[in-house]
Order: C-alpha cells, then sequence, then structure tokens
C-alpha cells in the first residue's frame, strides 16, 4: 500500500458497486476529469461494507470512485486526506468539513 | 496490603463508574466501533461535567493545579474508566484532561510559561519523540538523531519512528546524541516547536490500532535555539524518572478495567447462551475460563494497587509499578482472548468491543516498555544484577 490510492478509476453506478465484497475499507469519488471531490470510508456500522458506503454516494454527482480494503479504514482515510492536502493545498471539496482533527505531513513528492 | 476503599475511594469510583455508563457508553451506541474521538459538542459538554465533578486534570500536580488526588485513587479510577469500547487508549475519550509530558515539569521557568501552561489550558499539544528506527526498548544506545551546538543553536539530524500525535503537536519533545559517549549520558532533550523548518513528518505508521496512527518523523539541520534544552546537556534522560514510573500505574489499571469488563460480558453471555441443551455457564470448561480470567484479574489488581499505596506511602515503586505494568498488560490481554472463546463468533465481530480489546492490548504489552524490559527491571532489583 502506497501513500496515495493507485487503484483504477471506475464508473460510480449501481452494477459496480454491486460487484464489491461488503469490506471495510476507504474510497475517493472522482468527477468527469477525475478531479477528487470526496474521500470517505466505509466503517464497522456499514450493514454492506464499502457497497453501503459508495450507495450513498450515487446522489453526490460523483462519477468516478476507486477504493482499498482495509481493516484500519479510520487511519487510512486520514493519511489520504492528509496527503491530498500536502498534495493540493486544501482538501477534496466535500471534506472540507474534516480539516479540524486533521494533522500536517509532509510525504515528499508523489 | 490493604484493599478496603475508603468511603470517599468508594464514592469517587462509584462517581466514575456512573459516569462511564450514564455519558459514555450510551455515546458509543452512534460511533463507529473504532471511533477515537467523540463529537466535539458532546466533549466539550463532558468536560464541563467532570469539570464541576472536580476530576478534570487528573494528572496534573496539585502544585500545578490539578485536583491532587493519590496514586491508589487514581487507579481505581483508571480501572472504571477504560470500561467502555474505546477505554483503553481513549478512556473517556479524554473528557477527564491531559497531564501534558510529564518531563515539562521540570522545564525552566520560562519554558512552562512556554510550552507546559498552555499544554495544561489545552492550547498547545506536545509528542514525545524517543524512538527510532534503529530501536525504542534501549533508547539510550539506540538513539542516532545528532545534536551539535552552533553558537547560541543545537542542529539536530535524524529520524524518530512509532512517534503518535505528531502531526498535530506545535511542540515535540525530541532526544537526540549530543556526546560521544555511546550510552545514556550522551543524549539531551530538546523542546522543539514542530513549525521548525527542518521537522518533517513524513508518513503515517498503520498500526493493530486502527484508530489512530503513528508517525515517522525526519530531522534535516533542524536548528533549535539553546534555550530549549530541556534540563541538563547529555543528562535528557535524567528529567522525571518518578513521574515516569507513577504513570505506569494507571496504565496498568486502564488494561485491567477493559479485562473486568470482558469478564462481565463473558458471564453474562455464559448464563445466557445454551449449546448440547445447557447453558455454557454449566460446561466445566466454560467455567475453567472464567475461573482463570478472575484469577488473571485479581493478581493484575494486587499488583496495581500495591505499586500505588508504595507510591502513596513515599516508598520505592519502581519496581513494583514495572510488575504492576507487565502483570496488568499480559493477564488483561489473556482474559479478553478467554472471553472471546467463550463468546465465539461474535466475539471476534465489531458487534461487541472485544476484538479492538483484544487488538489494542497486544499493543499495551509493548507500550511504555515491553514486558521483557519490565521484567529486567524486576529482575534487577531481585539479584542486584542488571541484565539489561
Amino acid at each position: 500500500m502506497g501513500l496515495r490510492m493507485t487503484t483504477p478509476w471506475r464508473a460510480l453506478n449501481d452494477a459496480s458497486i454491486g460487484s464489491l465484497p461488503a469490506q471495510l475499507g476507504v474510497y475517493e469519488i472522482a468527477d468527469h476529469d477525475q478531479t477528487i471531490v470526496k474521500i470517505g470510508f466505509a466503517g464497522g456500522n456499514e450493514p454492506f461494507g464499502i457497497r453501503t458506503a459508495l450507495e450513498r454516494e450515487l446522489e453526490s454527482g460523483g462519477v468516478f470512485f476507486r477504493h482499498e480494503f482495509t481493516h484500519g479504514y479510520l487511519t487510512r482515510w486520514q493519511e489520504l486526506l492528509m496527503v491530498y492536502r500536502a498534495d493540493h493545498g486544501i482538501l477534496p471539496f466535500d471534506n472540507r468539513q474534516d480539516a479540524g482533527s486533521l494533522g500536517r505531513l509532509s510525504p515528499g513528492a508523489a | 496490603m490493604d484493599l478496603t476503599l475508603s468511603d470517599e475511594q468508594q464514592l469517587i469510583v462509584e462517581t466514575v463508574r456512573r459516569f462511564v455508563r450514564d455519558e459514555i457508553v450510551p455515546l458509543e451506541a452512534d460511533l463507529d466501533p473504532d471511533a477515537g474521538a467523540l463529537h466535539p459538542d458532546d466533549h466539550d459538554r463532558l468536560v464541563d461535567k467532570t469539570r464541576k465533578m472536580g476530576f478534570f486534570g487528573l494528572d496534573i500536580p496539585a502544585e500545578f493545579g490539578g485536583p491532587g488526588i493519590d496514586v491508589t485513587t487514581r487507579a481505581l479510577m483508571a480501572i472504571e474508566m477504560s470500561q467502555h469500547r474505546a477505554g483503553l487508549y481513549n478512556p473517556c475519550y479524554g473528557t477527564f484532561g491531559g497531564a501534558g509530558l510529564a518531563q515539562l515539569y521540570e522545564a525552566t521557568e520560562e519554558q512552562k510559561e512556554q510550552y507546559l501552561y498552555p499544554a495544561l489550558r489545552g492550547v498547545k499539544k506536545g509528542c514525545f519523540a524517543l524512538t527510532e528506527p534503529s530501536g525504542g526498548s534501549d533508547p539510550a544506545r539506540a538513539i542516532q538523531t545528532r545534536g551539535h551546538q552552533d553558537g547560541d543553536e543545537w542542529v539536530l539530524n535524524g529520524a524518530k519512528l512509532y512517534i503518535s500525535n505528531a502531526d498535530k503537536a506545535d511542540f515535540a519533545l525530541v532526544f537526540a546524541r549530543t556526546s560521544e559517549d555511546p550510552g545514556r549520558n550522551g543524549v539531551t532533550a530538546f523542546i522543539v516547536d514542530t513549525d521548525t523548518p527542518g521537522f518533517h513528518v513524513r508518513r503515517v505508521v498503520h498500526t493493530l490500532r486502527s484508530t489512530h496512527y503513528a508517525t515517522e518523523l525526519q530531522f534535516e539541520d533542524m536548528r533549535v535555539p539553546a534555550g530549549n534544552v530541556l534540563g541538563e546537556v547529555n543528562h535528557g534522560f535524567a528529567i522525571a524518572n518518578d513521574r515516569l514510573s507513577r504513570q505506569r500505574i494507571p496504565y496498568a489499571a486502564g488494561c485491567l478495567g477493559a479485562a473486568i469488563k470482558a469478564q462481565q460480558m463473558a458471564i453474562d453471555w455464559a448464563k445466557s447462551r445454551s449449546t448440547f441443551g445447557s447453558l455454557l455457564a454449566e460446561k466445566q470448561m466454560i467455567q475453567a475460563m472464567i475461573v482463570d480470567n478472575e484469577i488473571d484479574i485479581r493478581h493484575a489488581r494486587y499488583t496495581i494497587l500495591d505499586a500505588a499505596q508504595k507510591a502513596d506511602r513515599g516508598e520505592r515503586f519502581r519496581t513494583e509499578a514495572a510488575m504492576a505494568k507487565l502483570v496488568a498488560s499480559e493477564a488483561s490481554s489473556r482474559v479478553v482472548d478467554r472471553a472471546i472463546q467463550i463468546h465465539g463468533g461474535v466475539g471476534v465481530t465489531k458487534d461487541l468491543p472485544l476484538e479492538r480489546w483484544y487488538r489494542e492490548l497486544r499493543i499495551r504489552r509493548i507500550g511504555e516498555g515491553p514486558s521483557e524490559v519490565q521484567r529486567l527491571i524486576i529482575g534487577r532489583e531481585l539479584l542486584g544484577i542488571s541484565a539489561f
């Protein structure tokens, strides 16, 4: 697992989501240009793990998603947010409310 | 050893127990099972309560405005405070306040003004940067971070590993080798502002503790004012040893609290779950596990209270604190393991807190000095020979 998520983008639709196993993990949502608009996680309270979390994202207007399965979803989610902020100077649009509890990372170039 | 609680201690224990039951556990029902924090509004509301109860800042010495609770009562409180899902590493989600870094109580007045008092007010956060990629259990010899003096400043270069909260801290307590002495007498403690050029948090280190990561730090020609040396140059390890030994006692008590709760859950489950036509509680193998749990719990409780009472009497307690940490972390791990076994499949799910305690207790056998180091401390006392 690298610092940045590198799994391939997939179309955010019912068919793609339905093919996923019901596991815990983290995901990124992107727009038409594959610009990341949200970094999220599927935690232990989701009835069907990442499937349930991504089903909610269908209403968000996102076009693509990519994901990683991990039981360390909270720390991996924070790591992805910190790396994104280190790379871009700001958080993804839909994560602006998550800035308060976030640390600072200087991970070096991608 | 007298294990009878005074009336005041009994009242405090019951108050904390009610707080956990009525305020903390209901909130956890709506949190992610791995959550490490409450919603800020809930946190602030509960801090108001602990302040009114006179329990805020439990570990702050009385001379610095803390409530002045003795070590035994503090241990009894810690046993209660950890009896919820996040309780091992986030007892009551920090609503009883923190103590800051113990070493800062030995700082100069100027350093206290700049770092300790803001930390006690919750304005600044600190982190403790000791362990390096070359090792953690024997830091005096493992430290390779180097510092050399350049006029009124020290220049530090090196790396630190498994450092908690460095990415969120305003300052770090950094230990670096400052002489050719390869051991304890060549290491200096520095207070470093984390916005100092050359201070880098390079990566997150994921662990079994999935709610909280550690970090890896890198120092590149990091210049620290000479006034930020904590204690004496080359004697960084001599700072606050007594306070650090004292911290091992509530650390051990926190382990025990999780074990007590796991044992209650195991008993309740065994008395309600039937297999092969009878209750689990009626099976000899289940009873044996519950008995073994109780022996482990009482053993841990005795060692914790023995260490705490010696500390309160002003006697030497370093060996007893080591024994309490060793026994409580290992015994509590066994208790939670057996409680999972009694529960069967549901024991390893996130529906119950047992799996989280199981993972986090594994870390407790390493954190604050691993079991092997605690045994070395105890062995040195018994034999008069250091096997370090």
